[in-house]
């Protein structure tokens, strides 16, 4: 008996119902109402199965890593260092030394700035981001800038929230000594063509740094078939606890790139004459590290790797578009962000209303939305407002949910009529 | 709802919509202007002194609900008092809505901030106009900044 395989509708793919489940604060009650939290952009929230790996890290195996002789050491160095293989395997790299952790794409970014950046970048010499940059993109490097005389270049976008191909590739020079642009914009959604930008660079020699912040959380990442030298992501917007991330840097820079820090877990041997430092990841690694942080990590990308990322983007895309045509049906709704290809990022303009009256009207009924520049207020000079609301969804966001940010977006609208 | 009914009062969204002295004074004595990174609001504030009285003031400026309606309460309760005066009404405004202790002081319309208390992350949207005013007074021309 044959079975045929019975096609798969979008939003049939992931079981949404139970898969908030596995989230405890989904339950919460706000304001009397459902939580509707949707602001996974900023912050996304824990399933059960991190809150587990960490709490069992620490219940049953806390020890420092890379140093102890005894099984609890040996245990915790093994949990941290099978994270640091599941990060590697997440992100496609060819080698586990070519994952480092850090605090999050933050660190990440100063991290190339004041390592790569310090020793291979020079007065006159060129950096390229986009207009879209978050702050922790934009921020290292005019710090570097300032340090070593280098000049920032900014590729503009256009209307959409596009960065402008041909713009950006004017940009690249022969001063040009990295580019660094975001995946996905956290304030309009945009994902970025990195298979036109990325090898745009990669022709001319120059390395490439991605921003992978909004991107790890919803769609599939392979760094190798990127191309990029560099990429970063936040464990706390994939689902993992705050403080913990990770850089992925490209295997040839691993033996080039001088310490980022000093101290402990970092050195082979220390004498006041001299020190020499231990092999990558190490020597990037000085100090105790996050460890129950990574192994937090690597349960959160093993999580969403057993959902799917394919069925995560298909469900998301689907919620993206019911959300899009819902916020349509109001006609003082003026979308901020409305890229080719977009991830589930809802950034918009309320007429009449300042968005922080209407993150806490909203607030009121339980819905949780960013309202403000999103760390990104360049984005907002270019749009010309001051701020924007941001509905950032999450594949345990429901069209339910939306109906509620839609229902409570009229009653601003009543309030303010 | 009813919360919010109290934060968004009437009268609150009234001057929201038709702030009341808005607009620049051109021969003022003094102006400062404001910024709340955190919202993006800006204000000037504009104050012309005679004699130690406020015989003018206005302002300028775009925000929230709160923040406009607060600039445009601000101008009415302080035109006509001494500066001495309007450091001790912002005192007591202050009070009233990050909920401290006050006395029998009567604020007049000014009490229908009194809701803001419960959105700790709200009262710098009622005071930036407060805090530019104060600036202004002071005439030493910085931009004051909420954070
Ligand atoms: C696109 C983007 N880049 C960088 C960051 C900074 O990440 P983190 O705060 O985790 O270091 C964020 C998060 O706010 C982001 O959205």
């Amino acid at each position: 008996m044959s079975v045929m395989p019975t096609p798969r509708t979008p939003t049939a793919a992931l079981d949404v119902d139970r898969i908030r489940t596995d989230f405890p604060i989904l339950s919460r009650e706000m304001s009397g109402r459902p939580l509707v939290y949707l602001d996974n952009a900023a912050t996304a929230q824990k399933p059960q199965a991190v809150l587990d790996a960490v709490a069992g890290y620490y219940r049953g195996h806390n020890a420092n890593v890379h140093r102890g002789v005894h099984t609890l050491s040996m245990e915790a160095t093994d949990a941290y260092e099978a994270a640091r293989r599941k990060i590697q395997s997440h992100l496609g790299a060819e080698r586990v030394e070519s994952i480092v952790f850090l605090r999050g794409t933050t660190e990440a970014v100063n991290f190339v700035a004041q390592t790569y950046g310090r020793s291979r970048i020079t007065a006159g010499d060129e950096i390229v981001i986009s207009a879209m940059e978050h702050h922790s993109n934009i921020v290292p490097w005019q710090l570097l800038c300032e340090q070593v005389g280098a000049v920032l270049k900014v590729a503009p976008i256009d209307d959409n929230g596009d960065i402008i191909v041909e713009q950006y590739e004017k940009l690249l020079g022969e001063r040009t000594r990295l580019v660094a642009l975001a995946h996905i914009s956290n304030a309009l959604g945009t994902i970025n063509p990195l298979d036109t930008l990325v090898p745009l660079a990669r022709r001319r020699g120059i390395p490439v740094l991605i921003d992978g912040a909004q991107a790890a959380p919803h769609t599939a990442i392979d760094v190798r078939a990127l191309d990029c030298d560099f990429y970063t992501i936040s464990g706390h917007k994939v689902f993992a606890p705050t403080g913990i991330g990770a850089l992925y840097i490209r295997p040839e820079w691993l033996d080039k790139l001088p310490p980022y820090q000093g101290g402990g877990e970092m050195i082979r041997s220390v004498t006041f004459e001299k020190t020499e430092y231990a092999p990558a990841p190490a020597r990037f690694e000085a100090g105790t590290p996050n460890i129950a942080g990574a192994i937090g990590l690597g349960a959160a990308l093993d999580y969403i790797n057993a959902l799917g990322l394919d069925a995560i983007e298909r469900y998301e895309h689907d919620l993206l578009d019911y959300g899009t045509a819902q916020l349509a049906t109001l006609p003082q709704v003026r979308m901020i962000g409305t890229a080719r290809r977009k991830a589930s990022v809802l950034s918009f303009e309320l007429q009449g209303v300042h968005p922080h009256d209407v993150g806490t009207i909203l607030d009121q009924q339980g819905i949780a939305i960013r309202t403000g520049h999103h760390c990104a207020q360049p984005v907002m000079d270019r749009f010309g407002v001051p701020a924007t609301c941001r509905a950032s969804l999450a594949f345990y966001n429901t069209r339910a949910e939306i109906d509620a940010l839609v229902a409570g977006l009229r009653k601003v609208l009543e309030l303010f009529a | 709802m009813s919360e919010l009914q109290d934060l968004y009062q009437q009268m609150i969204l009234d001057h929201y919509r038709s702030p009341r002295n808005c607009r620049q004074i051109d021969e003022c004595s003094c102006s400062a202007n404001g910024h709340n990174p955190l919202c993006g609001d800006r204000i000037a504030v504009y104050v012309d002194v005679v004699d130690g009285v406020i015989r003018d003031v206005s302002f300028e400026g775009s925000g929230c609900a709160i923040s406009t309606a607060s600039a445009s309460l601000m101008t009415e309760a302080v035109k006509g008092k001494t500066v001495e005066q309007a450091h001790a009404l912002f005192k007591v405004f202050h009070n009233l809505i990050t909920g401290e202790a006050r006395g029998d002081e009567d604020l007049g319309k000014l009490e229908i901030f009194a809701g803001v208390r419960q959105y700790p992350t709200r009262v710098k949207c009622a005071t930036l106009a407060w805090h530019t005013l104060e600036a202004a007074l002071k005439e030493d021309g910085s931009e004051v900044s909420t954070e």
